[in-house]
């Protein structure tokens, strides 16, 4: 087994790696730096100045030589500009040069300067990472009781109206995309034109004070959509687990049929979808983006699409490092979980 | 004139869909009669739930095809914006009606005063044509390289799959931002990843008929002859474009796409040709070890022969049903897109780029995001139903 992780975050740490150099040739292509030069400093620059702006602050060095200097790896660059200022890469804004460290990376702890929120981008993400997860935690806690509650009771009597009737409402959420239902509910219970105005239509009141009134659609839009798939995981294994032949053994025995649900069904049955409900996390972060973004709360997801619509080089790679770690990991222990929960399977 | 009653714009609709009722009654009561005849596409008229979600995805179809090429089913412009119809309600009278146009917003005015019910059938023309056509070249993709990675297994698989997980552990809207940009368009990035990408197909067919016709060199010539050419011809075609990086065929090209639709294009295949890869990668596993195929490779088959006319037929179950759901996620995907405001053109109906449109004003007005949104979430359970109904009835097999 520790063979096995250690391999696994081996690998881990090499698609990690892989996946930010991707984002960050993409990112440092010349026209998305020229974008960056001409909203950092002004829309009107001539060619030459764009140039002289890029080499100033060390965006013309080779690619690989500035992915090293963003990893920690390589000393952080020290250009003395053509107007006469010494920037480097380790040099903070209101701090001389000698005081400055040689490595500054990732490794070092970090991750740089976010040029939209002018901010260090570290603490930036750290604050927006927990608003998202306070949505997440509420998430989470709607969707994974009523997904199961949904798959079982579907499952546990296969082809009967009730199963029917549930599996037609989660293949009905799972063809829901977030800003399909969000708008929906947005129009529905908060519209002028409606008249209900139950819900708040912002979330943007929940970031320091979240209540049932201001926080309740966003995490209702991002539970549906990947509630109706973990009920259809769930109702399958059940209803595969109702067929086994222990299950006709103990009704034969003469077992209530609550007690053969609940103590010899379920847990078998919970096996599959535990890791169903792992994998959907990278789905989660899509939904994240586009109810932060419908709603308005300013967590991980709008900084995201901050950052990608003003080609913020290291704060779109401080997100994608993160997201591509919450993915990675995510995997990794639902393969973990997976060997636990099934003692049948086993990774040596 | 009066403002229409709910009544009054329900039936009017009605009455503009006519040509949708006429096609689909015909192709229900033709399908329903040969059912027996039709294989796999009879059985399905057996399945309740199949045949519901049959009928709305062919309801979206033929919506798409009336409304995008005979111009039959809107009612106004989709992209005129006429003085004092912004934000109006649903039945509002149109202003300044001339003789030949039509009398009402059917379903309201958006906030460019532009009609929001032409704007949804127009709308349905976009997605019916370029969901399918991804979802079909991310299935040549996933196939050409699940194939050949499940068979021979080792390095090969090792590597294929390494690529395939690198790209699902991507964030997909992440990939989009950073694909889906005027700036990275530029650069000519996309272009290259058609090249790339598109060149599949042809290597697939290429494969398909010398795998098959390698016995009579001649007969193979000729298909392969017609095959390529056509498809070269397309390819050509579609990667061209005169003005940008890839110009190298100006000579022969025969249409263009518009810059944003190639890239939007390129970027949904290559986010879903991975999972394709992985299911055909499995299916292959699990079918290598058959019998028929040990029979194969007794009496001496190639390779690529028992990949493509003995493993891959036997797989096409799972496959046509992931090919419905994978439309419907491909759906989704452009949504998505529309939502951020990304690639396709904002001017243009597309329903993602309607709802994003529609929410600005979404507590006062709701009128103008409601119907691209039921739009797309019926199209989308349209599909998960069929796919439904499908699986059932090839498990029945």
């Amino acid at each position: 087994m520790g063979q096995f992780i250690l391999r696994r975050i081996g690998l881990m740490l090499i698609t990690s790696i892989c996946l930010t150099f991707i984002v960050f040739f993409l990112t440092n292509l010349f026209p998305n730096l020229e974008k960056l030069a001409k909203t950092q400093g002004n829309f009107r620059m001539s060619e030459a100045e764009v140039t002289s702006f890029l080499e100033d602050r060390g965006y013309l060095q080779p690619l690989p030589v500035k992915y090293g200097q963003w990893l920690g790896v390589l000393p952080g660059y020290i250009i003395e500009g053509k107007d006469g200022t010494i920037r480097g890469k380790c040099i903070k804004p209101g701090m001389q040069l000698k005081d400055a460290t040689k490595f500054c990376g990732v490794l070092q702890g970090d991750w740089g300067f976010s040029t939209v929120f002018k901010d260090d981008i570290g603490k930036l993400v750290l604050i927006r990472l927990s608003l998202t997860g306070k949505l997440m935690f509420w998430v989470m806690l709607l969707m994974i009781p009523s997904a199961l509650i949904i798959g079982i009771l579907a499952g546990m009597r296969e082809g009967s109206r009730t199963d029917r009737t549930l599996s037609t409402i989660s293949i009905t959420t799972t063809a829901t995309p977030e800003y399909v239902s969000g708008v929906i509910f947005i129009a529905v219970f908060s519209s002028t034109a409606f008249g209900l105005k139950w819900f708040k239509g912002t979330a943007t009141k929940a970031m320091e004070d979240a209540n049932f009134e201001n926080f309740f659609l966003p995490v209702l839009t991002i539970a549906l959509y990947g509630m109706g798939y973990i009920a259809r995981m769930t109702r399958a294994s059940m209803a595969e687990v109702m067929t086994a032949q222990y299950i006709r053994t103990a009704r034969l025995k003469g077992v209530s049929f609550t007690n053969i649900v609940m103590k010899h069904a379920l847990r078998n049955a919970l096996i599959a979808p535990f890791t169903v409900i792992m994998l959907q996390f990278p789905w989660l972060l899509n939904g994240v983006v586009i109810v932060e973004t419908l709603f308005n709360y300013k967590g991980f997801g709008w900084v995201l699409v901050q950052a990608a619509g003003n080609n913020d080089i290291e704060l779109l790679l401080a997100v994608s490092a993160v997201s591509v770690v919450v993915v990675l990991l995510t995997q990794l222990i639902s393969d973990i979980g997976y060997v636990y929960l099934n003692p049948r399977i086993s990774v040596t | 004139m009066e403002a229409l009653t709910w009544a009054g714009i329900l039936s009017r609709m009605f009455y503009q869909l006519i040509p949708v009722w006429i096609a689909m009654i015909a192709m229900f009561s033709l399908s329903i009669y040969y059912k027996r005849n039709l294989g796999l596409y009879g059985k399905l008229f057996d399945s309740k739930i199949g045949m519901i979600g049959f009928a709305i995805v062919m309801f979206w179809v033929f919506v798409g095809f009336f409304a995008g090429a005979l111009d039959m089913i809107s009612t106004h412009d989709p992209l005129s914006q006429v003085s004092g119809m912004k934000n109006k309600v649903p039945g509002t009278p149109f202003r300044g009606a001339e003789e030949g146009d039509y009398a009402f917003y059917l379903l309201g005015g958006d906030h460019l005063a532009r009609d929001v019910f032409s704007r949804v059938m127009d709308g349905a023309s976009i997605i019916i044509v370029i969901a399918p056509l991804a979802t079909l070249f991310a299935f040549m993709v996933g196939i050409t390289l699940g194939l050949p990675a499940g068979y021979y297994g080792g390095k090969l698989d090792t590597l294929l799959s390494f690529l395939a997980n690198l790209i699902l552990a991507f964030p997909v809207i992440l990939l989009f931002y950073l694909l889906v940009t005027p700036e990275i368009r530029m650069t000519g990035l996309p272009q290259y990843m058609a090249i790339f990408l598109f060149s599949f197909p042809i290597l697939f067919f290429a494969v398909l008929i010398n795998t098959r016709y390698y016995i009579e060199p001649q007969k193979r010539n000729v298909l392969m002859f017609i095959v390529v050419g056509i498809l070269g011809y397309l390819y050509i075609s579609l990667i061209n474009e005169p003005g940008t990086k890839v110009t190298l065929f100006n000579a022969i090209d025969g249409f263009d796409v518009p810059g944003g639709l190639l890239t939007v294009f390129v970027s949904v295949v290559f986010v879903n040709s991975p999972t394709v890869f992985r299911i055909v990668r499995g299916l292959t596993l699990d079918i290598k070890t058959r019998d028929y195929v040990s029979a194969a490779q007794t009496r001496g088959e190639g390779a690529w022969y028992i990949m493509l006319w003995e493993i891959l037929p036997n797989a096409r179950g799972p496959l046509i049903v992931d090919f419905c759901l994978r439309i419907g996620y491909t759906t989704i995907l452009l949504g998505t897109l529309g939502f951020f405001g990304l690639g396709l053109d904002p001017e243009s109906p597309n329903w993602g780029a309607t709802i994003n449109e529609g929410r600005k004003l979404l507590s006062i007005y709701p009128h103008p995001a409601l119907p691209p949104a039921f739009a797309l979430l019926s199209l989308v359970l349209g599909l998960n139903l069929l796919a439904d109904g499908l699986r059932e009835e090839s498990l029945k097999d």
